[in-house]
């Protein structure tokens, strides 16, 4: 934390402007806040975007098709395949392919998966800023497991590429769906260590409860989705909502906690990991049998009918949506994507670290599930 | 969460509990001692079969990140009638995102991914560099006796390692070719209607969409057509340019978009794993779709240049060198003994094949930019060769091979020969036909004379029993006929004898009664030349009323003047020698088709009659 002594923008010697990352424990990734402060408490906060600017939204457009497919997920690394599955879902919208049956629920699976692997990455870094270092361990550990998952049926642990326009890039290999229940009983088998050293434990509820608060009537204001809203006790899922890939055939439930506060969006995230598990049993359970991919045309050859699309999904931290334009071309004329951390990182942020503790801008900014490189794109 | 349960303070023991976990297992790896196994499917670095690869390089245009360049390489061979340059790609791992898009499009699967994924180094140029497998780099790829992680590059890899490899099933390329609607056998053999129907625009375009543009097929093709330009044209529904495009290298394709020996699809990389682009019924489609291609084309000749040429024989080589030298601008005039244009074309592939008006709509354009056509003129009868060759500043003689060959067995002479027999029922009254008729030969002609015999048969005794059949030297492994051809004529109901050689026409009361057979030892010798052993005693006899001798053809110089002729010289396979600019060695007069080349086809031919245009433009200029 470097010190501006500057005091001709703060006017006042008592507030002092601190610069809050790029560098810094805590810190989401490549993102910065520049904080006005008066003693520890936080007078206004500025959030700087812009560290991993890669250009991505504009680097598509000098690729063709199936040429952007395995870049999307880039822009994401905690959560690729949220934005595998938006690329497709656009793709598919625009130039009219069809899904097999069997690659819905092959991606609604992995979908989920990827879910639960994010989660336990957030779970990782929220426990890890508050020292709880065990936990975060244990979060680290159960993540890799899920990649091996990810390894055995997409041939990457991060990046996995897997789920294009048409279905899915592979069917499950021999064997998958045990392997599967058997990993999520033996993460499942934690849940209650789990419980017993941090969710139900008195340090974190000290620590989390009440901070960084924001009403439903805020939340919906300022752009929030996912668990930054759904903490506030507003049951809102784009899987519920607008459902894709295979979200409607079984059962499910959305976690939702009332209060709003970076202790309800840890709940949040914990009971949605143990409905996504039940929602894989029951997707594996459902899925029939029958081909994964319907064939792309030639990609040397592939152009998409003018037009556009908006397409969303619920990613493990909101709505994530993209909108594209096709000129009829071989490549995207435009393409944007709405990204969850943006409203989270860029506005919600700012509003809510104002009169926060300067000992809470991380536990603030990490219950807010903010991916740096998902505002940066 | 209650209230509850956040506020329940554990007992005074409980931090004792963490003792329970010092007796569990480590969770951790402690790699590399106890090594990670990646898993089947992992997208490590990449393995290249240099065998199996074509050199296509479609992974490097489908490489989103240009990782991928192809470099030639100079020790191994281009085989184009195969398919297979001698480029190989060449990685670029700064540039690689692993994603493995490269071994989705790869046609023969020869590019694949390992499970290999160290590679340390001080030198960044290891990072560059050609991916080869167990099967051609014997020396870095190590058994797993050898094999450390410790040492793990690129040089020191593990064999049998494969990870992401390419399953058709999910290929980025359609293996499955549009099928072509044809006439079911049933249906076609009671009569010469034509046999294949022909694509629609939709099935047109679906089937052009297949086509990687890799060119391969263009490097196989003789003359070298523009093969993946005419068909992305047909792809993005421009016709008119599609022809455009074939016409810069063949102006006869509504002939070849049916006959043509199709070089281009045994290259077509999509052949080694699934069927390749049907290139000449593409060719047919745009020959088919385009009724007027003077309007097309928009071609015009090119200023006269007061040069004249005679063109012997209005085949496929005089029909492509009249046209391509009149658009240079010289006066061509093609003389051929038949009624019509198309040569060989017009008397050899049966009506169900090439029917008459498809190739007079070839002959007609050429006609209508300047060829002067006289038919019904025979060299050496109705004009004489000496004169010709005083008259005209070049002569380009694309006779072809036009007389039957015989087997001289004994009663021979009461067999018929395919190319009178082909000629007749093509352009002439349909020849009377037995009830049983026996062909003799294996290849493509064979295949002709037999299917028109068919035809004929169920034409002039309507609802009887009739049969025809061939007997080859070569067995069914050997048969120089297409496969698509003996395909069709089995599904005729064909009858086939391979292995068999004609002994005798058995003829009883001075009528046919069949053909003595003896069985073949070997067709050709060991230096792979043409000399068929028997078993003598191994002997069968084939019932027939009629016997038909399809076994080859040679070509026909007698218009040429003894003098002149002894000019002319010929390569030991008999074939006329012509130079770089397709003269023979009688000045002025050059030479192409199959008296030339080996392959005895149109494609060639035409080949060969570019070859001669640009020679006798030189010539001229």
């Amino acid at each position: 934390m470097s010190v501006n002594t500057n005091s001709k923008k703060t006017g006042s010697a008592r507030e002092l402007e601190l610069y809050f990352g790029p560098q810094h424990l805590g810190m989401v990734g490549n993102f910065s806040i520049t904080l006005k402060v008066e003693g520890d408490r936080i007078l206004e906060a500025q959030a700087n975007p812009g560290y991993l600017h890669r250009g991505f939204e504009k680097l598509m457009e000098y690729r063709t098709w199936i040429q952007n497919f395995p870049m999307v997920c880039r822009i994401n690394m905690v959560e690729p395949d949220s934005m595998e599955m938006i690329y497709a879902m656009a793709v598919e919208k625009l130039a009219k392919i069809e899904v097999p049956e069997r690659a819905h629920y092959i991606r609604s699976v992995q979908l989920e998966l990827s879910r639960i692997t994010s989660h336990l990455f957030g779970l990782w870094a929220y426990a890890n800023m508050l020292g709880f270092d065990t936990v975060a361990q244990w979060a680290m550990y159960h993540r890799d497991l899920i990649l091996d998952l990810f390894e055995e049926l997409t041939g990457g642990r991060v990046y996995h590429i897997y789920i294009w326009p048409g279905g899915v890039r592979r069917d499950f290999p021999p064997g998958f769906k045990d392997k599967i229940v058997n990993t999520l009983h033996s993460i499942g088998g934690c849940v209650p260590d789990y419980d017993a050293t941090f969710f139900n434990n008195r340090l974190f509820y000290e620590r989390a409860k009440g901070i960084g608060q924001l009403t439903q009537q805020q939340a919906k204001e300022w752009g929030a989705t996912g668990q930054t809203l759904r903490a506030t006790g507003m049951k809102f899922d784009i899987r519920k909502v607008e459902p894709y890939a295979a979200y409607d055939k079984v059962k499910w439930d959305v976690p939702v906690r009332k209060d709003g506060d970076a202790y309800s969006r840890v709940w949040v995230i914990r009971d949605e990991m143990i409905e996504s598990v039940h929602m894989i049993f029951k997707l594996l359970d459902a899925m029939p049998e029958g081909p994964v991919y319907n064939r792309i045309p030639n990609p040397f050859k592939w152009k998409i009918p003018k037009g556009q699309a908006y397409v969303r999904c619920e990613s493990s931290r909101g709505e994530l949506g993209l909108y594209m334009v096709s000129n009829g071309e071989d490549k995207p004329y435009r393409v944007h994507f709405r990204t969850p951390s943006y409203p989270n990182g860029l506005i919600i942020l700012e509003k809510i670290l104002k009169n926060a503790s300067i000992a809470d801008v991380g536990n603030i900014m990490i219950s807010l599930y903010t991916v740096a490189p998902e505002i940066d794109r | 969460m209650s209230k509850k349960t956040t506020d329940k303070k554990g007992g005074i023991l409980s931090p004792f509990k963490a003792v329970n976990y010092l007796f569990k297992k480590p969770r951790t790896l402690r790699y590399p001692f106890e090594p990670k196994e990646p898993a089947l499917r992992y997208r490590g670095f990449h393995l290249n079969d240099w065998e199996k690869c074509t050199g296509c390089g479609n992974c490097a245009d489908i490489c989103p990140n240009e990782a991928i360049e192809m470099v030639e390489i100079p020790e191994l061979k281009s085989k184009p009638a195969e398919g297979m340059k001698n480029e190989r790609p060449k990685l670029d791992y700064g540039r690689c995102c692993f994603c493995g898009l490269c071994v989705d499009i790869c046609p023969p699967a020869s590019l694949r991914l390992s499970r290999d994924y160290f590679h340390i180094h001080f030198d960044t140029n290891t990072f560059t560099f050609f991916p080869k497998d167990e099967k051609t780099d014997k020396e870095h790829f190590l058994d797993s006796e050898q094999y450390s992680i410790l040492k793990a590059s690129m040089s020191h890899r593990k064999k049998d390692y494969e990870g992401f490899t390419s399953d058709l099933e999910y290929s980025l390329f359609e293996p499955q070719r549009v099928p072509m609607p044809e006439v079911p056998p049933e249906e076609r053999k009671l009569s010469f209607i034509e046999q294949v129907i022909g694509y629609n625009k939709e099935e047109a375009k679906r089937e052009a969409s297949r086509c990687l543009e890799c060119k391969l097929c263009e490097n196989a093709c003789p003359a070298h057509l523009k093969i993946s330009d005419y068909i992305k044209a047909i792809y993005e529904d421009k016709p008119d340019e599609s022809l455009r495009k074939i016409f810069e290298d063949n102006p006869i394709p509504s002939i070849c978009g049916r006959v043509c020996m199709k070089y281009c699809e045994t290259a077509c990389s999509l052949s080694i794993r699934g069927e390749a682009v049907a290139v000449r019924w593409l060719k047919r489609f745009v020959a088919d779709s385009i009724k007027d291609y003077k309007t097309a084309l928009e071609l015009k000749p090119a200023e006269a240049s007061g040069k004249k040429v005679a063109v012997v024989g209005a085949g496929p080589g005089g029909l492509s060198i009249a046209y391509f030298l009149t658009l240079k601008g010289h006066k061509v005039v093609v003389f051929d003994s038949l009624p019509g244009g198309g040569g060989m074309m017009r008397i050899g592939p049966p009506l169900y094949r090439l029917p008459l008006e498809m190739i007079d709509k070839d002959v007609n354009y050429a006609a209508s930019l300047g060829v002067e056509f006289r038919f019904n003129t025979t060299i050496g009868k109705d004009i004489l060769f000496e004169d010709i060759l005083k008259e005209y500043d070049a002569v380009y003689l694309g006779i072809g091979t036009t007389v039957s060959r015989s087997t001289k067995i004994k009663n021979a002479d009461r067999a018929h020969l395919a190319l009178p027999f082909l000629q007749a029922n093509k352009i002439a009254e349909p020849v009377k036909v037995g009830k049983e008729v026996i062909v003799i030969g294996g290849g493509n002609v064979a295949m002709d004379v037999a299917r028109e015999a068919l035809r004929l048969q169920h034409i002039q005794y309507p609802g009887q029993k009739v049969v025809t059949k061939t007997v080859s030297l070569e067995n069914w492994d050997e048969l120089p006929a297409t496969e698509d051809e003996i395909e069709d004529a089995k599904a005729e109901g064909i009858q086939f004898n391979p292995g068999w050689g004609p002994k005798e026409v058995k003829v009883e009361d001075g009528k046919i009664k069949g053909l003595l057979c003896k069985k073949v030892k070997s067709v050709f010798d060991e230096q792979g030349r043409f000399s068929p052993t028997f078993y003598e005693e191994k002997q069968m006899c084939l019932d027939g009323d009629m016997i038909i001798e399809a076994i080859g053809q040679a070509p026909d110089f007698s218009f040429i003047p003894k003098e002149l002729f002894e000019k002319l010289e010929f390569t030991p396979r008999r074939k006329v020698k012509v130079d770089e600019n397709g003269m023979t060695t009688i000045s002025k007069v050059f030479a192409g088709g199959d008296i030339v080349n080996l392959n005895l086809d149109a494609v060639t031919a035409i080949a060969d009659a570019k070859m001669a245009a640009e020679g006798i433009h030189k010539m001229f200029c």
